[in-house]
């Protein structure tokens, strides 16, 4: 009896175990880019050598490595492109930074349009002061 | 002066897109440049029972083609790299990506072998270490078995004259 409850006990574990690697290997595949249809991820991906990938992840991770270290395995061979995530660092600095640049950009000629506008409306010559003056009268 | 600055505009967006248009894609610079060739050691296509290493290449320039017999591209290239090999540029060594004996070994008698030796990776799992995503590719490796360059795709008569062939005659006289 102890013996069965012992081997069922294995049997189970070692099935929330596969579970577990399964998970981990699909969430990983999700953040890792298929580099033969560049626009799908390794999970989306049939092509050939995304299956081989994945079963890379998967035989990794069932050997006991962190998810980082399966990325970092990847970015050895095939460079920071892999990943859907890029790393923030000098080379990808502007692909980080760019949109919020083009923002700032983007305020500074507003700004700079709304303060012309203004500064516009305020100028009054002496001649249209003293009209205006009138004509509130 | 507000059109001038306008088509200035225009004509920086204009330079910059036709920049990206030139750009490939589908060329990833691969990290492994400047980085010791992935170790292998691979049983020979024509013999099972022996095994061929990259470190058998030690002290040598030498050419690593990775081919396959169900990938038309390297039939395109196949004339080139031929020809590399037969002008003694440098020796090539194949490897022959998740491809069958069956498929692989006629395909070479049909269409002339210029590899020393290829060796048989038919897991794929070599061509992973060596950052293989779309064969053909080749990689152009020194004496001390340093990843010099990569080409990905077929190897046009252009590439071989202008980059392989004078990147191997470089490394052999700088010693």
């Amino acid at each position: 009896m102890r013996v069965a409850s012992a081997l069922a006990l294995l049997f189970f574990s070692g099935i929330i175990f596969s579970q577990d690697i399964d998970k981990r290997t699909a969430a990983l595949a999700q953040e890792l880019r298929c580099l033969v249809c560049q626009n799908q991820t390794l999970a989306e991906s049939n092509a050939p050598l995304a299956v081989d990938l994945r079963n890379q992840i998967r035989e990794q991770l069932a050997a006991g490595k962190s998810e980082s270290e399966v990325k970092d395995y990847m970015v050895a061979r095939y460079g920071d492109f892999v990943l859907y995530r890029p790393p923030f660092k000098l080379a990808t600095l502007l692909l980080w930074a760019g949109p919020f640049l083009l923002l700032l950009f983007g305020f500074f000629i507003l700004f700079r349009k709304i303060r012309s506008r203004t500064g516009q409306a305020s100028e009054l010559s002496d001649a249209e002061h003293q009209r205006a003056a009138k004509l509130l009268e | 002066m507000k059109l001038a600055w306008t088509i200035m505009g225009f004509a920086l967006l204009v330079a910059l897109l036709a920049a990206g248009l030139r750009l490939d894609p589908r060329e990833v610079p691969s990290p492994l440049i400047g980085k010791p060739a992935p170790a292998f050691e691979l049983p020979l296509l024509d013999a099972p029972a022996k095994t061929f290493s990259q470190k058998d290449m030690a002290g040598k320039v030498w050419i690593m083609n990775v081919w396959a017999s169900w990938c038309p591209p390297c039939l395109v290239e196949h004339p080139v790299i031929m020809r590399m090999a037969r002008t003694g540029v440098a020796p090539v060594v194949g490897l022959n990506y998740k491809d069958t004996r069956e498929d692989a070994l006629p395909w070479l008698k049909r269409n002339g072998n210029p590899y020393r030796q290829v060796v048989f990776d038919a897991s794929g799992r070599i061509g992973i270490d060596y950052g293989v995503y779309g064969v053909p590719e080749t990689y152009v490796i020194d004496r001390e078995g340093v990843i010099r360059y990569k080409h990905i795709g077929p190897v046009t008569p252009e590439v071989a004259q202008q980059k392989i062939e004078p990147l191997v005659k470089e490394l052999n006289a700088g010693r």
